[in-house]
């Protein structure tokens, strides 16, 4: 397991979002977390790299370990997970007054890194794992706001790339692009679990059912089932989840 | 359906109306200035020291001068101050401190110009006497609660999304702010800093017990210094007619400084 997420409860206030959550996240697959608006999909990633805290009034309780240690130990630095555990957005957020270039090297170039050759190695290395160097390797010092809702999603993938993390968080990463974008940012998720293990937050089930090879259903802050994909979308044991995949609700 | 379109051109009447009589004050003022100031104007009365009272020429080098000191003087004090304290409001502020800490700067936005003299006066002239410097600071007084909006609004204007995406890299907080965030902000504060460094130029109240003017160059930030604004109004309350026609002068000056200020605010915001 490359993160065991072990009885972890989350709230904004006094809403409690999350009740007792257990699951695991295997090395090099796709695990997807499904389940209706609201049903704390979203909070349970943003839990996984301690993105979640930064809300005012947000709160956490329970562990999740990443590699066996526990990053809500308190000697553990929320920096230092983030660096381990890269994260896409639900709206393509590029910095947008940086340059194409810049957006992908600001992590390294904040964290120290001062050879350019380097950088600008990285720079291409990751553009091209984002399937996106082709399309602004002519244009690289134009500002990333300028590009495409595609295009600027697939930036954001080359630069939580950029950092070289073990894990990547996709937070309904398509749910603003257009159908063609959308298969191409699942595309690039499946060619990268080769290298990175992935977890993504989707409403989209055909998309869950696509792109991973484990699935957690959620229902109101509740774990309700979480198997093999192919297993969970074939013979559901739980009648809710079997409720929420034919479309009863959601 | 008549009464609609009527009413429709009444009301696109009334506006053009509207912005008639607020460009009317401008363009009069921009006129007479223009007119009167530009019989002064010449390279004389731009580089050479006022004349003595009853000789022709002379000029207003020494106010120049001391504008620019002035004004070069007052953002260096007021760009840190403001800045820093529009980033704490915008980033940091979530305490009792931080909310009086933005009540207090709205108050100062308010303070009548001549009150920040006064401050200036108790704080550095009793001490050490009219300077540059003393100068400076009561400008800077004036400006900072501007300076310190601008760059609280510029940085709340940044989608909540970009800083989050900074800070799932795994940036440090003050990183995100320093490198990306100002970034993102920086034709905002920028205009604020410009508008404020049109507001320093032309402020005479707080100059007149506290830089005091003077009929020479200043020799340095401590000493007394001129300024057009001051010029102008010593020039225009004068009785003699050679003055009259300088402080004209003066004024284009000040109005071209401060116009080329507001259009590069301008572009600055358009980006």
């Amino acid at each position: 397991m490359k993160i065991e997420v072990k009885e972890l409860s989350a709230w904004y206030g006094s809403h409690q979002v999350l009740r007792s959550v257990s699951m695991g996240v295997r090395e090099n697959m796709i695990t997807a977390i499904i389940g209706p608006s609201g049903c704390g999909k979203t909070t349970l990633l943003r839990c996984l790299n301690r993105m979640h805290e930064l809300v005012d009034g947000a709160r956490v309780e329970g562990e999740v370990l990443l590699d066996g240690e526990n990053i809500y130990d308190p000697s553990v630095d929320p920096v230092e997970v983030r660096r381990r555990i890269g994260m896409v957005f639900q709206k393509p957020n590029p910095f947008p007054h940086m340059s194409i270039f810049d957006n992908v090297a600001i992590g390294l170039k904040l964290a120290g890194v001062r050879d350019k050759r380097k950088l600008r190695e990285v720079v291409e290395d990751c553009l091209k794992k984002a399937a996106l160097w082709d399309e602004v390797k002519d244009k690289l010092d134009q500002p990333g706001g300028r590009l495409s809702g595609g295009q600027q999603q697939r930036l954001c993938i080359a630069r939580a790339l950029a950092t070289s993390p073990e894990v990547l968080l996709f937070d309904e990463p398509t749910s603003a692009l257009d159908p063609i974008s959308a298969m191409r940012i699942e595309n690039l998720m499946l060619s990268l679990k080769r290298e990175y293990t992935i977890v993504i937050v989707t409403h989209n089930i055909q998309q869950a059912a696509r792109v991973s090879d484990y699935t957690a259903f959620l229902y109101r802050g509740v774990l309700v089932e979480y198997g093999e994909t192919a297993v969970m979308f074939k013979t559901p044991r739980h009648k809710l989840t079997e409720e929420y995949l034919t479309g009863r609700f959601g | 359906m008549r009464l609609r379109k009527l009413a429709d051109r009444a009301f696109t009447l009334a506006c053009f109306a509207s912005v008639l009589l607020v460009l009317a004050p401008l363009f009069s003022i921009v006129y007479t200035v223009a007119s009167r100031g530009a019989r002064a104007l010449s390279i004389d009365f731009i580089t050479s020291l006022p004349a003595p009272v009853g000789e022709a020429g002379g000029g207003v080098a020494n106010a120049i001068q001391g504008t620019v000191m002035l004004t070069l003087l007052s953002m260096g004090i007021t760009l840190p101050i403001g800045v820093a304290s529009g980033i704490y409001l915008a980033e940091y502020g979530r305490s009792r401190l931080a909310d009086l800490v933005a009540v207090a700067r709205d108050t100062l936005a308010g303070t009548p110009s001549i009150v920040a003299g006064v401050f200036s006066y108790m704080l550095i002239v009793s001490r050490w006497g009219f300077s540059a410097l003393a100068g400076a600071v009561a400008l800077s007084v004036l400006v900072i609660p501007v300076v310190s909006k601008a760059t609280e609004e510029a940085l709340k204007m940044v989608p909540r999304e970009v800083k989050e995406a900074g800070l799932a890299l795994g940036l440090r907080r003050w990183k995100v702010v320093a490198y990306i965030l100002l970034k993102e902000a920086k034709a905002g504060i920028l205009a604020g800093a410009l508008l404020s460094m049109a507001r320093v130029a032309g402020e005479t109240a707080p100059l007149l017990f506290t830089s005091f003017g003077n009929q020479g160059y200043a020799g340095g930030f401590l000493d007394p210094c001129s300024a057009l604004p001051l010029v102008i109004y010593v020039y225009a309350t004068s009785p003699y007619e050679e003055w009259h026609t300088q402080a004209w002068g003066a004024a284009l000056l000040l109005m071209l400084a401060v116009l080329s200020i507001n259009l590069a605010v301008r572009r600055v915001v358009r980006g």
